[in-house]
């Protein structure tokens, strides 16, 4: 079966070049949709989500993903990830009452709203210790904190410069990992691949740099990740691991996850794997529980 | 090939070009996103903002 696809995003970036070329390749209509040209009424879809059989969303910008998804999932179009998803893993608090609360071994955090309780939450955890911004990427905004007159100045710089979000301090202890880290993808909690980063750099980032080399995929990694997924919605997602003294810990899930580096280790064809769970997901929308869509009317199911 | 609209020199493209995706230009190094495709037209690429990507 063919399905007609919305492919929403901001910029198009490798990532997003295979994808679109292995979903043409199938044969199936792509509809790509540049968030920047929507406008979004609370009560009716644009025209051009119309017909729309499934919806993947590549939105690089945070809040973009996170409202468009939550209007798709209004009109009834079906939409990977899901508002919740993009919820939950657009926001490092989030995840981690959502880790937490599902039993996933997570890094210990704190979260403070002024300078003075962030001081007191860097010191009970003592240096180093990780600040965070609580919305960000790529490793951006990071600051190991090794002690105390550097945690003061950056707490000032951030309490100064900071856009409101930089109001919220997500204060982390700092996981003595062994020079790498693991990223798995994984569809609604079954992996794909994973890749071990590894740096010198405490922070051990694709995007920043790291090498990558495959990972192999033990069932401790598989049950974090599924367990993981499961605590922050389920989709498409790269769940980051760090391996610790007392087995592995989960310290973020990404909900537009980018696997161009992932494709370059492994032997796994990722977006072929992808694409296999679109259809797979576009054929049980289509199916629907009973057979029947949201709004009551027959399918019409083309093969 | 086209002309970068920010210094006027020509830019290689490649066949698999894509709308939204963003190209350099190799002469003043500008980032440049790809309006069209048939024929290519060129703007310079918005800045990053906020959050981006994962
Ligand atoms: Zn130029």
């Amino acid at each position: 079966m063919t399905v007609k696809i919305g492919v929403l995003y901001s910029r198009i970036r490798a990532d997003e070049k295979l994808l679109l070329s292995e979903l043409r390749e199938r044969g199936h209509e792509v509809v790509k949709i540049d968030v920047r040209d929507l406008a979004l009424a609370v009560d009716e879809a644009p025209e051009i989500l119309a017909d729309l059989d499934i919806v993947v969303d590549r939105c690089l910008a945070t809040s973009r993903s996170v409202y468009v998804t939550q209007f798709l999932s209004a009109y009834g179009v079906p939409v990977v990830n899901g508002p919740e998803t993009a919820t939950v893993c657009a926001d490092k608090v989030r995840t981690s009452l959502a880790l937490d609360g599902a039993g996933v071994p997570t890094p210990a955090t704190n979260v403070a709203f002024t300078t003075d309780s962030a001081l007191a939450a860097i010191e009970s955890f003592g240096y180093p210790c990780v600040l965070k911004p609580v919305v960000g990427s790529w490793g951006r905004l990071m600051a190991k904190i090794d002690s105390r007159s550097a945690a003061e100045a950056i707490l000032e710089h951030k309490s100064t410069l900071g856009h409101y979000e930089h109001k919220v301090f997500y204060v982390q202890e700092f996981v003595e990992k062994p020079g790498r880290d693991l990223r798995v993808v994984a569809v609604d909690g079954e992996p794909i691949a994973g890749m071990v980063r590894s740096s010198d750099h405490w922070i051990t980032n694709a995007a920043a740099g790291a090498e990558t080399t495959a990972l192999e995929i033990d069932d401790e990694i598989a049950d974090l990740v599924a367990a993981a997924s499961d605590a922050v919605g389920g989709g498409l997602l790269g769940v980051d691991l760090m391996e610790t003294d007392d087995g592995y810990t989960v310290h973020e899930v990404n909900h537009t996850v980018e696997f161009k580096a992932l494709n370059g280790s492994v032997d796994v064809d990722v977006p072929a794997a992808v694409v296999d769970w679109l259809e797979a997901k576009a054929a049980a929308e289509a199916a629907g529980e009973d057979g029947e869509t949201t709004d009551g009317t027959e399918l019409e199911v083309t093969h | 090939m086209t002309t970068c609209p920010e210094c006027g020199a020509d830019v290689t493209l490649h066949d698999d070009l894509e709308a939204g995706e963003i190209v350099d230009c190799t002469t003043c190094g500008v980032e440049l996103e790809v309006i069209e495709t048939a024929p290519p037209v060129l703007d310079r690429a918005p800045e990053l903002e906020e959050d981006w990507g994962e």
